[in-house]
């Protein structure tokens, strides 16, 4: 019989191997599915994804944008994971951020470049935090559920930008063609090294993130209010201000991000401003245990996955969902495995002699 | 005849050896108390009887015959039947759905052939419970009866009580001592496991002692004494005696004037509180578990919401500060709930990260600075005791009494000028109990009130100067420790108002 | 206007009818203590593989059970994950809504613009049950249905009954209250969980072939829109009670239409804001439940807790 037992602690190094493993199997399960539904080499399948990702200087280029999208966006809700507060309207909160920034970059395109693009950083966070303070509210308020309320409110959000798409802030230039104003130079971040300039944002937020989480007053807060509500009580915090500051700043994470996608990415607004970023980076928040450095790590791995998975459709012929597929089995895979880090299987010899009426 | 033997039983958990080859027989018809203090594995063996645990090795016979216990199934299927410290009962179900729980039977429910045979039962050990009412609504001794009952039902002959009389009034104590009698008289055996050795010596006819995952000695109870007992247990020779240390008493220092709270189903659990403390004086609350401590405790702190009345804390009313004002105040409030984390500590953070829990915010500017908690985690962790891999291991790896006593020592630390504690030393060992009694003692010299929350009597009685009883969130009387004794606290536990309320105003006065 | 109304009510049932079959699939997992947030993918998952089948064999029945079998099939790596290897619920079911809607989008992209089969399409035509379909109003608002909604009904009283009148219900929902005194009464926890968190992602698979299959009846993107959402929100609603589901399904799925129907009346509002009133409702249902607290309406206490005996 087997019998599961609690593990005394295990090595880094241990650890960090069993989750390795993981990822392993995760890639093994797929390409096991990709020869029985595809009937193709899962080796070609990868190498395609590869390719996708790094094969040329601008794909890497779409990596590195796509990775800075998910980084940020993972740091939003790693501040509100880290209260335990479900957060998973990053969707919405990216599509508000978008709209804020967008409002300003289609009204005054006159202003000076720095002004402009500061102001539109601005924006959008506020954007974005405000949409988030919403449900942050009625959970500071009356404890309600947030998960679900944040998740409904993506898809308001969305409903919202086809209004404007399609109706009022529809292009009149773009000869009946549903679509937004394209933005004025002004309103458009400028690149570095061949890329916008958000990766440097990314970087720069890792960082400050990083040390806010560990090392300030309010993160210290947060994560005391995530382990327990009386406990944060007993020790004097405000948890309702806790909780609207720490939301807003996810939301404002989130909603930077939008501004940084509708800014230099699409240089306009449009319905697909998200494009699921706000679902891959709850992924990413819990494949990197919260902690910023490894975000930064496991979102570029992400976006490498994400991009290669659009080049397969075109290079292999095989659906760019199989790339979804794929992160979900990994984070399958990731979750299953902590099982075995934090306990041991013991299988047991059965007992000698059975015939004596045992029970079993 | 031996109806359980258990021999060579190995069990661990971790790193923790729990139970060391142990030996452990029980006759029919017998009381066998098993005794020893938290942490020497007696939960730990009767749960490997009861199916919950396995043993690593060793084996257990029933009736001579080899079993082998893998679930509770298997072990209610051999007659034994476990009553928990921490009932197993489902709070929004009635008592009959409790003992219909995990039944055989048909795919309906058939509760009213189910309700004839209880009823018979419960009048041959005459255990009453009203079947309709929902757990939530009972008192403690309702669900133990209920418990009993249970076990009872599924046909047990083998009962285990673990810890049963912790959260019983002396007067309730009684009945369940008679109906243990009872169960020996119709040929069941009991296993009783107690730290309490004046109750083991009253109802068992055997015991055995363990000490530190392993059995020291099963002997006669008649052939025994406490002083014996308490050497097996500890392994050395103790001193039962807790000094009263005679302070000149300061000013008053807490006065609660006609306390009134309710919960959020508009009950009231503190009826018009009215109290003092002065410096230098200790003030003991005994009650049943669930009589108003809680509340009491949180109110002062400011987490419960106060519907009326005052508390003033040197000459200032402080209802309606926040917590944090409160503790800057000086006022220091640690409450051990059953699980021992839960409010109070962060399980998943270190040592050095639960010291800043409570003055952190002192702190100037944005970031935190951890050097000054990382010395005084050093010194408390020396001073307890408290064995950790280091200062900087998530305290829920570490076991419940070392978690306790990190809590303990922040407090202590924090040298406050009320000092509010609930259940100190829930669970802690003989050794470490008379530590934070010292300790407590210390602050007492040094002038501070102190309102102490306990479960012992025989500790209340000894460590306090006076004694406050709630019952159903009213106080039923104040006592001068050095005059009351048990039985009287004990009539005041179960409600009845002390006699002369106005003369113990008086008292407190002059 | 009373035809309308009627007409009206009658369509409220037929949209309400997923969200109903995955609500239901919701509570019993929940009551069983598991908090399942993919039911969104798992609807997904039931929605593409009931259409593909159907589409392939034309036949109805096998249809529902591969729909049935993928919704189980999702709610299994869950349950693997969950139950035995004691996972983050919330996250787990985050992911198996990420990993459905990516199986529904690999799986269905060869089968975009498809449309149900004659036969199926037949099948699940409107029959009027005799005697109750021929009273009025009510006969023609509830008992003018396709088999499908009948089966709804059903499945709805019939897992009221199960939980509160049967051994069985009796034993899930002391797992979700308190799974040591289930355990200490020798219920098999383990089994418990498996079985009725696989059956609640059987119904939610339901759930999404009777959109792809019936309502639609087409194969579409993202065809269940947040639905499995609502189910979710509808639970709380429902206060974890079957049939009060009822209700709050066949309400929402009023809502789902009520935009469409304001449009034909020509009433000047943007279609796309009729088209955030079931999410808004949502919310606002959420918040109001969430104003006022009552033991009874409380969720399963041990709701989301993973259950491990050997803990300590």
């Amino acid at each position: 019989m087997i019998r599961i037992a609690k593990r005394a602690k295990m090595s880094k190094a241990k650890s960090a191997g069993i989750r390795l493993l993981a990822i392993l199997l995760a890639l093994l399960t797929s390409a096991v599915l990709i020869v029985l539904a595809l009937s193709l080499h899962p080796l070609d399948v990868y190498i395609a994804l590869f390719k996708g990702a790094f094969g040329s200087a601008y794909r890497i280029r779409e990596v590195v944008e796509s990775a800075t999208a998910l980084t940020i966006v993972s740091l939003g809700i790693t501040i509100a994971f880290k209260m335990q507060f479900w957060n998973i309207g990053g969707e919405g909160q990216i599509c508000m951020g978008a709209f804020f920034a967008s409002f300003l970059a289609l009204n005054f395109p006159e202003m000076s470049k720095p002004l402009l693009l500061t102001l539109m950083i601005l924006a959008g966070m506020l954007g974005g935090g405000l949409w988030a303070l919403i449900p942050a509210y009625f959970k500071a308020k009356w404890r309600t559920n947030e998960t679900i309320i944040t998740l409904m409110m993506n898809y308001v959000a969305l409903k919202w930008l086809t209004y404007l798409q399609f109706g009022p802030w529809k292009d009149p230039n773009a000869l009946g063609f549903p679509k937004i104003a394209n933005f004025a130079d002004n309103a458009i971040l400028p690149e570095v090294f061949g890329v916008h300039i958000g990766w440097i944002f990314a970087l720069i937020l890792v960082v400050l993130v990083s040390i806010f989480l560990n090392h300030s007053k309010k993160g210290y807060e947060i994560a005391v209010l995530g382990e327990s509500e009386n406990t944060a009580l007993y020790a004097g915090v405000n948890i309702k201000r806790t909780i609207i500051t720490a939301v807003f700043i996810s939301g404002a994470l989130c909603g930077l991000t939008g501004m940084i996608q509708a800014s230099a990415v699409n240089n306009t607004l449009s319905v697909e401003i998200s494009k699921g970023i706000g679902f891959t980076a709850i992924i990413t928040t819990w494949l990197g245990f919260l902690k910023p450095a490894f975000i930064l790590v496991v979102s570029i791995l992400f976006a490498a996955l994400v991009q290669g998975g659009s080049f397969i459709q075109t290079a292999v012929g095989i659906p760019q969902a199989v790339a979804e597929l794929l992160q979900g089995l990994i984070l399958f895979f990731v979750l299953g495995c902590e099982f075995f880090i934090r306990y041991k299987v013991v299988l047991e010899k059965p007992l000698f002699n059975v015939r004596r009426g045992t029970k079993e | 005849m031996d109806v359980i033997s258990m021999k060579g039983i190995t069990k661990i958990f971790g790193s923790v050896v729990a139970n060391k080859d142990i030996d452990f027989e029980v006759r029919f018809g017998e009381i066998h108390a098993l005794l020893g203090e938290n942490g020497a594995g007696k939960s730990t063996l009767v749960n490997m009887l009861s199916g919950i645990y396995t043993p690593d090795s060793g084996s257990i016979f029933i009736r001579e015959k080899e079993v082998k216990l893998t679930s509770p199934r298997a072990a209610i299927d051999v007659g034994i039947g476990m009553i928990h410290q921490h009932y197993k009962l489902v709070e929004i179900m009635t008592a009959l759905e409790n003992i219909m729980l995990g039944q055989k039977g048909g795919g309906f429910l058939r509760a009213n052939i189910i309700r004839e045979k209880i009823e018979k039962l419960s009048q041959r050990f005459q255990l009453g419970v009203d079947l309709d009412k929902k757990v939530y609504e009972m008192s403690v001794g309702e669900k133990q009866t209920l418990e009993i009952l249970k076990v009872l039902y599924r046909g047990a002959n083998i009962l285990i009580l673990d810890e049963p009389t912790a959260v019983l009034t002396p007067q309730e104590t009684e009945k369940l001592f008679q109906v243990m009698n009872r169960m020996k008289d119709e040929g069941c055996a009991v296993i009783f496991i107690t730290h309490k050795m004046n109750e083991v010596l009253r109802i068992s006819d055997r015991l055995t002692v363990l000490r530190k995952g392993q059995k020291v000695k099963t002997l006669e109870t008649k052939s025994t004494n406490t002083k014996e007992l308490a050497e097996l247990m500890v392994g050395h020779p103790v001193n039962l005696a807790i000094n009263r240390v005679e302070t000149v008493k300061g000013k008053v220092l807490l006065e609660v004037k006609n306390l009134t709270c309710v919960n959020e189903e508009k009950v009231q659990v503190l009826k018009g509180l009215n109290f003092t403390i002065r410096g230098g004086e200790i003030l003991g609350v005994a009650g049943i578990a669930g009589s108003g401590q809680k509340e009491l405790c949180e109110a002062i702190a400011g987490l419960y919401p106060v519907k009326d009345g005052e508390i003033i804390f040197d000459e200032e009313n402080i209802v309606g500060l926040t917590p944090r004002q409160i503790i800057t105040k000086g006022i220091s409030m640690s409450f051990v709930p059953e699980d021992r984390l839960g409010m109070g500590l962060v399980a998943s953070m270190d040592i050095v990260d639960n010291m800043i829990l409570k003055d952190y915010h002192k702190q100037k500017g944005f970031l935190i600075n951890r050097k000054p908690a990382a010395e005084k985690a050093v010194k408390i962790v020396k001073q307890l005791d408290i064995s950790t891999p280091s200062i900087h291991h998530p305290i829920k790896e570490l076991s419940g009494g070392n978690i306790q006593k990190v809590l303990l020592g922040r407090e202590l630390e924090a040298h406050p000028k009320l000092l509010i504690t609930a259940y100190p030393v829930r669970g802690l060992d003989i050794n470490v109990s008379y530590k934070i009694y010292d300790l407590i003692n210390e602050e007492k010299k040094k002038g501070e009130a102190i309102l102490f929350v306990g479960e012992d009597l025989d500790v209340l009685i000894e460590l306090c100067d006076r004694i406050m009883v709630l019952c159903h969130g009213e106080i039923t009387g104040i006592v001068e420790a050095a005059k009351t004794t048990k039985e009287e606290l004990g009539l005041l536990m179960a409600g009845e108002k002390h006699q002369d309320m106005e003369g113990i105003t008086r008292d407190q006065n002059s | 206007m009373t035809s309308n109304v009627v007409s009206f009510l009658a369509a409220a049932i037929v949209a309400g009818t997923p969200l109903l079959f995955a609500t239901i699939g919701e509570i019993i997992t929940e009551k069983v203590g598991n908090l399942n947030l993919g039911v969104e993918g798992m609807m997904l998952m039931g929605a593409v593989a009931g259409f593909y089948v159907g589409l392939k064999t034309g036949n109805p029945l096998l249809a529902l059970l591969a729909a049935m079998a993928c919704g189980a099939v999702g709610a299994l790596i869950f349950a693997v994950l969950t139950v035995s290897l004691r996972a983050n619920q919330v996250v787990t079911g985050l992911t198996l809504t990420i990993f459905g809607t990516g199986f529904a989008g690999f799986m269905g992209q060869s089968l975009v613009g498809e449309i149900a089969p004659e036969t199926i399409k037949t099948f699940f035509q409107p029959v009027t049950l005799p005697l109750l379909g021929q009273i009025p109003l009510l006969g023609e608002i509830f008992f003018q249905q396709d088999l499908f909604v009948y089966f709804g009904y059903l499945t709805a009283v019939l897992m009221g009954i199960y939980l509160y009148k049967t051994r069985f219900g009796l034993n899930l929902r002391a797992i979700g209250e308190n799974p040591a005194a289930a355990d200490a009464a020798s219920v098999n926890i383990t089994l418990y969980k498996y079985v009725h968190i696989l059956l609640g992602g059987a119904l939610c698979g339901l759930g999404g072939a009777y959109l792809s299959l019936v309502y639609v009846p087409a194969w579409a993107e993202n065809i269940t829109a947040g639905r499995g959402w609502i189910a979710v929100a509808l639970v709380i609603f429902a206060a974890w009670n079957p049939f009060k589901a009822i209700v709050g399904s066949y309400l929402f799925g009023g809502l789902d239409i009520i935009g469409f129907r304001i449009q034909g009346t020509g009433f000047a509002v943007s279609q796309y804001f009729l088209d955030m009133l079931p999410y808004l409702v949502t919310m606002l249902v959420l918040i109001v439940v969430s104003m006022k607290k009552s033991q009874e309406k409380a969720p399963p206490k041990a709701l989301s807790v993973p259950y491990f005996r050997e803990e300590r």
